[in-house]
């Protein structure tokens, strides 16, 4: 082999682990070994599990029980691989050196489990040849032995470890002409997911999960030997608000997500990486969507913001986007009745009504559910109104000890940054004036005002009364101009999450009909009430941010990138990711 | 040793190859498994002269002692000890392992039985040498009998002062206490033992990192020991390690039951000095001969998981010996060298009116039954196994199936976590290996190739599955 002395650098592991963009200047120095792995000697950080070298030197082991992010029982033996270690030397005997003066390895009869054990100095891995070639087609027939190969409806197939590493090491044909073991199928395990117990490979990562994870270990295993059944305990159900994780980590179709499954094949589905907008946390995620249909929301690594996970609450929480009651066109209202506009139309009718008002006369509900470029041309729209009163909606309550955050809006801290207000400091304020008639322009952003103080009687006797929204509401009812907004997955933009990480959200889909992006219909906003002039995209008005507000100077909306850059310090912790660092320190997880 | 002379029951007394040691009080006449019989006998005595020894003493005595572990793996006991890490600094525990399970071993119920103080006492030395303030003696569920009697010894023990607090007048403390399995082989095998203890199902730990020694109970330093090995601890203090060594042959020290089951005019438990009788001399002095106008055919010589020896086999061994079965010693390393183990010291010995499918079959079922099911290979395929072989004894076999058989235990072999279920792939590697042409002139030729399931025969006879 060619060039078999490599230096593998410790400060650049490969993806998905890397953010560069977000590794501490300078890293600890950590004890390298040589280790050779297939024929080629490498440098690594000592300690490190075999299944992770591999990885890092791109000889990547199959494997189906293993999870970085949890223990390893070593239970599905996918990983198996050849190894060895040079002979101690006898005393006064050098040891022998192979022709690039390493010391000789030698090679152990039987395979041992990569993903559990940890390299050391002069370790031989093989993951190609015989005996590993050997152990992954005899694993790969025992799994499927009792496998009911039922692909064709299965909602797993397209994502299944079992079919992907059945193409790599499986046969084509079946060699077990008996009778398989019959289990519990469609089994109700909790109120989001479905238990086949036929497909399950007992991996055991639901169980660890629940139990290391959630602190919620209601699953287990019942019988013995090949009856071993995934099971939750009697009089116990896997419903915590973190369930379907589970879901994303089993290797094979034994757990389903009830809201996903029988919907889309997952081949069809395409993926764009985007922040869940649900709380504070801003959790990364993967948006899967065909067409313009979002189908499912998973969680996306990233082990400064959620590590691999998400709470249900935020994944579900995407149906809206495809909801009927989606606005689609521009409305005016007259004579108390709606019409559908053209853009043009409806940007003219809100621009002249604001601009027939003074300063003193108009109110601004902004939304912290908005991105930061929207928020600045909220701050242009207040500028060109002269609104004497800003605010946004506040959300608070619900956070746990894993993920989920108490501030339920994700971009309160964009708010503090660009508004420079505290939210819902102004809002009673607000609501007195509207009441009294001292307000008589609301420019409402995302908000559906009647469930936040506001009553309809006074909103309903405004003279201007402009609202941006998702969904059909009351509130819109209410409006004198209703534009149909973006939803989060319709929108590229960003957002600052509790722990002052600016995040990105992608557009996954298209908006519905006639809507449109926030930040357009803002920049025609304020465009149509002042000579301000009409940006082009929202990277200018993210160049625009940039240049004045101090959190992201010297950044743009493409160099944040997809995990993430710390704006702000916050002295927040995660607490899911603060346990992690302490079993990872413990050897109990790679992390 | 007590030297007075130990009379036994009626038709019960040893054999006189025997070296009665830890079966010296069974089967004895005017015993009785009550702590009063025990210490009239000179009980307890090496407990009290252990706890004024040197700890490291002690270790060096059963490292010189040369004692290997009797429970199937022979590892030596005096190593084992050593291998708790010397900086540790967590308490430590004693487990005796009382899971006898291995199909074909029946020594430990009778120590249990009928001298329970012996185990007690070993167990007290043990302890205190490897520096455990708690011990455990885990008793299969099938030992219902057994555990009230040990429980009872205990309950003896401690109302003497035996166990406890200060035992002896010494500053040693240390309870014992009896857990009972709830009916698992798997119990057997140490880090499933482990967990079971710790309340849990007895999934075996992966070696590395959880080597009981280091981390073992609750994740501190566990020494696992066989009920008979506990008890032979106290022999060697008795007689001194080097003088113990003496029994037996070298590398092959003490004395061992031997188990003997199957197709002899008197199969029971013999003890015997390792190595000092063969396998001839165990079928034909010990258990006198075989059954009338038989011949041998096959010999599992250390529990259902040893590999099986046939009869007209030789062994050719490194040191120029040549073997037939009749020859081999029944030690462990002889016996390793012939492709075996002593294992547990359960000898199963099999006739020609024995079908070795029948055989395998019945082997099969039991590790199918027992699998834990935690890592895939035993999981899937000991009962895979036990499939084809409940084919090939029903005629429902091609002889491609045999070969099958054989390649599916070679696809468990060294890939699982532990010990036994690998173990379930030995005896069909062996027995197919040995027997094939046996076994395949059970099969029909033309089935080869052909789906022959229960499902798919209804379905051809156009019923439902």
């Amino acid at each position: 082999m060619a060039g078999i002395l490599k230096q593998n650098s410790p400060s650049s592991p490969p993806p998905p682990m890397s953010d560069a963009a977000s590794a501490p200047a300078a890293k600890p120095p950590v004890d390298l070994v040589n280790v050779q792995i297939n024929g080629t000697w490498h440098k690594l950080p000592k300690g490190m599990r075999m299944i992770e070298a591999c990885r890092q030197v791109g000889a990547s082991v199959p494997h189906y029980c293993y999870h970085p992010k949890l223990s390893s029982p070593g239970n599905c033996r996918m990983c198996l691989v050849e190894m060895g270690m040079p002979p101690r030397p006898q005393p006064g005997q050098e040891p022998e050196k192979d022709e690039h003066g390493m010391p000789k390895i030698g090679w152990m009869p039987r395979p041992v489990i990569a993903c559990a054990n940890t390299i050391g100095e002069g370790m031989g891995i093989k993951t190609e040849g015989k005996l590993t070639e050997e152990c992954r087609r005899g694993v790969m027939e025992f799994l499927l032995a009792n496998h009911p190969l039922d692909c064709p409806i299965c909602d797993q197939a397209g994502e299944c470890r079992l079919q992907e590493f059945s193409v790599e090491h499986g046969q084509a044909e079946s060699r077990y002409r008996e009778d398989k073991v019959k289990k519990p199928k469609n089994v109700d395990i909790g109120p989001r997911i479905r238990l086949d117990d036929e497909r399950c490979i007992m991996c055991s990562r639901c169980i660890r999960f629940t139990a290391e994870i959630a602190d919620d270990p209601v699953l287990g295993f019942t019988e013995r030997g090949t009856h071993t059944t995934l099971a939750v305990h009697p009089g116990k159900r896997l419903e915590n608000n973190y369930s379907l994780n589970t879901v994303d980590i089993c290797p094979v179709g034994a757990l389903t997500s009830n809201d996903f499954r029988f919907q889309m094949r997952v081949w069809f589905l395409s993926e764009t990486n985007s922040v869940c907008t649900k709380c504070a946390r801003g959790c990364n995620t993967e948006i899967s969507a065909r067409g313009d249909t979002v189908y499912r929301q998973s969680p996306r690594e990233n082990n400064d913001v959620n590590s691999t996970w998400m709470c249900d609450q935020g994944r579900l929480d995407f149906h809206f986007v495809n909801s009927e009651y989606r606005l689609t066109d521009p409305m005016v209202k007259s004579d108390g009745k709606h019409a559908v506009t053209t853009w043009k139309e409806a940007i003219q009718s809100a621009a002249s009504g604001l601009k027939g008002l003074g300063g003193d006369e108009i109110a601004i509900i902004a939304s912290a559910r908005m991105t930061n470029e929207e928020l600045w041309l909220v701050k242009q729209l207040q500028q060109a109104t002269g609104a004497k009163f800003i605010d946004v909606v506040p959300r608070s309550g619900g956070g746990d000890n894993y993920l989920r955050h108490d501030d339920r809006n994700p971009n309160s801290a964009g708010v503090r940054q660009i508004l420079g207000i505290e939210p819902g400091a102004a809002l009673d304020s607000i609501q007195r004036a509207v009441r009294s008639g001292l307000i008589k322009g609301v420019v409402a952003l995302g908000e559906n005002l009647l469930k936040c103080g506001f009553d309809k009687d006074s909103l309903g006797k405004l003279s201007v009364f402009v609202s941006t929204h998702i969904l059909a509401n009351a509130t819109a009812d209410l409006s004198t101009v209703v534009l149909p907004a973006a939803s989060y997955a319709e929108k590229r933009g960003s957002m600052i999450n509790a722990t002052g990480r600016l995040q990105r959200l992608n557009k996954a889909v298209k908006s519905p009909g006639n809507a449109r992006d926030d930040w357009e219909i803002l920049n025609d906003l304020v465009s149509a009430i002042s000579d301000q002039k009409s940006l082009g995209s929202v990277d200018e008005v993210f160049k625009q941010l940039a240049g004045s507000v101090t959190c992201f100077q010297g950044l743009t909306l493409a160099s944040i990138g997809d995990l993430g850059r710390q704006v702000l310090e916050t002295n927040e912790t995660v607490p899911v990711l603060e346990r992690e660092k302490e079993r990872k320190a413990k050897g109990i997880i790679v992390g | 040793m007590a030297s007075n002379p130990v009379e036994y029951l009626p038709g019960k007394q040893p054999h006189p190859r025997e070296h009665r040691m830890i079966f010296r009080n069974v089967d004895r006449a005017g015993w009785d498994a009550s702590i009063d019989t025990y210490l009239n006998d000179g009980g307890y005595e090496m407990a009290k002269k252990a706890l004024k020894m040197e700890r490291q003493d002690i270790i060096n005595e059963v490292k010189a002692s040369g004692l290997r572990g009797r429970g199937g793996a022979g590892f030596p006991t005096g190593v084992k000890w050593g291998f708790i890490p010397p900086t540790n600094t967590k308490p430590v525990y004693l487990i005796c392992n009382a899971d006898e399970s291995e199909p074909g071993t029946f020594k430990d119920r009778y120590i249990l039985h009928q001298d329970p103080h012996q185990l007690i006492e070993g167990m007290i030395i043990s302890a205190f040498a490897v520096k455990a303030n708690l011990a455990y003696i885990y008793i299969r569920e099938e030992f219902p009998h057994a555990a009230t009697i040990v429980e009872k010894a205990i309950a003896e023990a401690k109302n003497k002062g035996f166990l406890g607090k200060a035992i002896f007048g010494s500053d040693f403390d240390l309870e014992i206490y009896v857990h009972r399995g709830a009916g698992a082989y798997i119990c057997g095998e140490e880090t499933g033992l482990i967990e079971s203890l710790e309340g849990k199902r007895p999934y075996p730990r992966i070696k590395p990192p959880y080597f009981p020694a280091a981390l073992g109970l609750y994740m501190s330093p566990t020494i696992v020991n066989n009920v008979e090995s506990l008890c032979h601890v106290k022999h060697i203090l008795q007689m001194g390690g080097a003088e113990y060594a003496k029994l037996g042959t070298p590398n092959n020290t003490g004395t061992r039951i031997l188990c003997v089951s199957g197709d002899v005019q008197k199969p029971g438990y013999y003890e015997v000095q390792v190595g000092k009788v063969t396998m001839g001399e165990v079928i034909n002095d010990l258990c006198g001969g075989l059954k009338p106008g038989r011949t041998l055919k096959a010999i599992i010589p250390g529990g259902s998981s040893a590999k099986v020896l046939k009869a007209d086999e030789t062994y050719k061994l490194k040191d120029g010996r040549e073997l037939t079965i009749w020859d081999i010693p029944m030690d462990f390393d002889t016996m390793a060298a012939c492709g075996s183990m002593a294992g547990s010291g359960g000898v199963m010995i099999m006739d020609d009116s024995r079908s070795m499918a029948w055989v395998i079959n019945n082997l099969n079922k039991f590790y199918q039954h027992e699998s834990c099911g935690q890592c895939t290979p035993c999981r899937e395929g000991s009962p895979w196994m036990a499939k084809i072989s409940d084919r090939i004894i029903a005629g429902n076999a091609s002889p491609d199936d045999v070969d099958m058989l054989e390649q599916v235990a070679n696809q468990i072999e060294g890939k699982t976590i532990c010990a036994f279920g690998e173990a379930a792939s030995w005896p069909t590697q062996s027995f197919v290996r040995k027997f094939r042409d046996e076994i395949k002139s059970m099969t029909k030729a033309d089935l080869a190739g052909r789906i022959v399931n229960e499902e798919t025969k209804l379905a051809v006879a156009g019923l439902e599955a």
